[in-house]
């Protein structure tokens, strides 16, 4: 189809299907005027059930944990077809392409800077992550900005030391692992006849950073698997552009 | 006859899918038909947003406001939290699907690359 | 403080048109880029400061990120294909 002809039929239907949505809409109730009653229970109860003082958190890693469960495993599948498409075969020949040379470095202005940046993101990361159940963050926050350190120390050395770390085994090993303990911590209830993934764990003192049970385990396996994860994709694109090694045709 | 004001997030969120799929529609690049679609994802980022609201509430998170007080809505902000992180994982799978289509047939235009190829 | 909502709202509705009408990838991740932070503005003009995080992590951070890892394989790809067929011509 001729593409004026398809803009042209999109703009037509896209038009009464407008129509449609705001003759629909006008009987909405006005916004800034949220009436419904389960966010105003969950806002009463969540910090006396769960010692959490983050109410989203909670509803994510406790009350709502099996769509949460769900997600992860959307990022686990993705991150596999990912590997798939784009892997190099082992074993396959390859051809020897241009490629940036181990010992380019970037001027020193950048690296002074990169290098407390590193630091500072570590600790923020870690901070964020573990915090999951008082403050806004938890585990998949924290695991993206720790995924970015590895990038940070690409800027600072060189692409050897970037490839040592996020081609090593550990990183689809923690991968891994992080999905596989979400999955076991929820079916661990099941030993002791509650119902999946509820939260056995003692909930300790409102405020503590090891309070409310289960969520801080939760976020933390959540933040290693998505940081992992997010390693594991940047180095699948790179890989042929910091090995210089293509595939024969 | 309710205000434009009192319906603008459901507005500016059809305005958005619409963008998105007009950008879909029309595009010759892949890639940026990917980024067109992770524009349409952030539409409903915005419904969900316009539904929770609550004039004078305040954010769902009790470190240092007494529980109890009046707050925006915690359940919608939560299914928004799973939809970022879905939009992204989608846009990485989908941007491996095109660096593979390039490889294979040398060229990103979806144009050109209509027939499927066995 | 409803009209401040109102103006961010109809930012966000002229950025994702722009874009969408950006031609040139590379120039689109930059746009994207802003898109994501003006949205995690939003959130929090929204009061939702979970999802703000989130959405700068993802949408300033993650997305840009593998948009130009992609784009940058393609183009590694291809200059050396232009540089074989050079080196057997």
């Amino acid at each position: 189809m001729r593409e004026s002809l398809r803009i042209r039929l999109f703009l037509i239907f896209g038009g009464i299907f407008l129509l449609l949505y705001c003759y629909a809409a006008v009987d909405l109730p006005p916004w800034g005027s949220y009436r419904g009653p389960y966010g105003d229970v969950i806002s009463r109860v969540a910090v006396y059930e769960r010692h959490a003082t983050d109410a989203v958190n909670a509803i994510n890693y406790d009350y709502r944990a099996f769509d949460t469960l769900g997600e992860e495993f959307i990022l686990f599948t993705a991150v596999l077809g990912v590997m798939m498409l784009l892997r190099r075969e082992e074993g396959a020949s390859t051809q020897d392409a241009d490629k940036v040379s181990d010992d380019y470095r970037l001027s020193d202005t950048v690296r002074a800077t990169a290098m407390p940046a590193i630091v500072a993101t570590v600790v923020f990361g870690f901070y964020i992550g573990l915090h999951g159940q008082l403050t806004p963050g938890g585990g998949f926050q924290a695991g993206v900005v720790l995924a970015s350190v590895p990038l940070l120390l690409y800027v600072c050395e060189n692409t050897e030391s970037f490839r040592r770390i996020t081609s090593h085994t550990a990183v689809e090993i923690l991968e891994a692992m992080g999905a596989a303990s979400y999955a076991l911590i929820g079916l661990a209830p099941l030993l002791f006849g509650l119902p999946l993934l509820t939260n056995f764990l003692p909930l300790g003192q409102t405020g503590d950073v090891f309070s409310s049970g289960t969520i801080a385990l939760i976020s933390a396996c959540v933040g290693v698997e998505v940081t992992a994860a997010f390693l594991l994709v940047a180095y699948t694109y790179l890989e042929e552009i910091i090995t210089g090694h293509i595939p024969e045709e | 006859m309710p205000h434009a004001l009192h319906l603008l997030p459901f507005l500016v969120a059809a305005w958005l899918f619409f963008c998105g799929l007009y950008g879909l529609i029309s595009s010759r690049h892949l890639v940026h038909s990917v980024i067109c679609l992770a524009i349409l994802q952030s539409s409903t980022y915005i419904l969900l947003l316009g539904i929770g609201y609550r004039v004078g509430g305040a954010a769902p998170i009790f470190a240092d406001i007494a529980p109890g007080k009046i707050t925006v809505d915690p359940v919608v902000q939560a299914l928004m939290l799973t939809d970022v992180v879905v939009e992204a994982v989608v846009v990485a799978l989908l941007l491996a699907m095109v660096v593979k289509a390039h490889e294979k047939a040398g060229t990103v235009s979806p144009d050109e690359l209509r027939t499927l190829r066995g | 403080m409803m009209w401040v909502g109102a103006g961010l709202l109809l930012l966000v509705a002229v950025t994702g048109f722009g874009v969408v009408r950006t031609r040139d990838v590379t120039s689109q991740v930059v746009a994207l880029g802003f898109y994501g932070v003006l949205m995690a503005l939003v959130f929090f003009f929204f009061q939702a400061p979970d999802v703000a995080l989130s959405q700068i992590t993802v949408g300033a951070l993650a997305l840009p990120l593998m948009v130009m890892l992609a784009i940058s394989r393609m183009k590694y790809r291809a200059h050396n294909q232009k540089a074989k067929g050079q080196r057997d011509a």
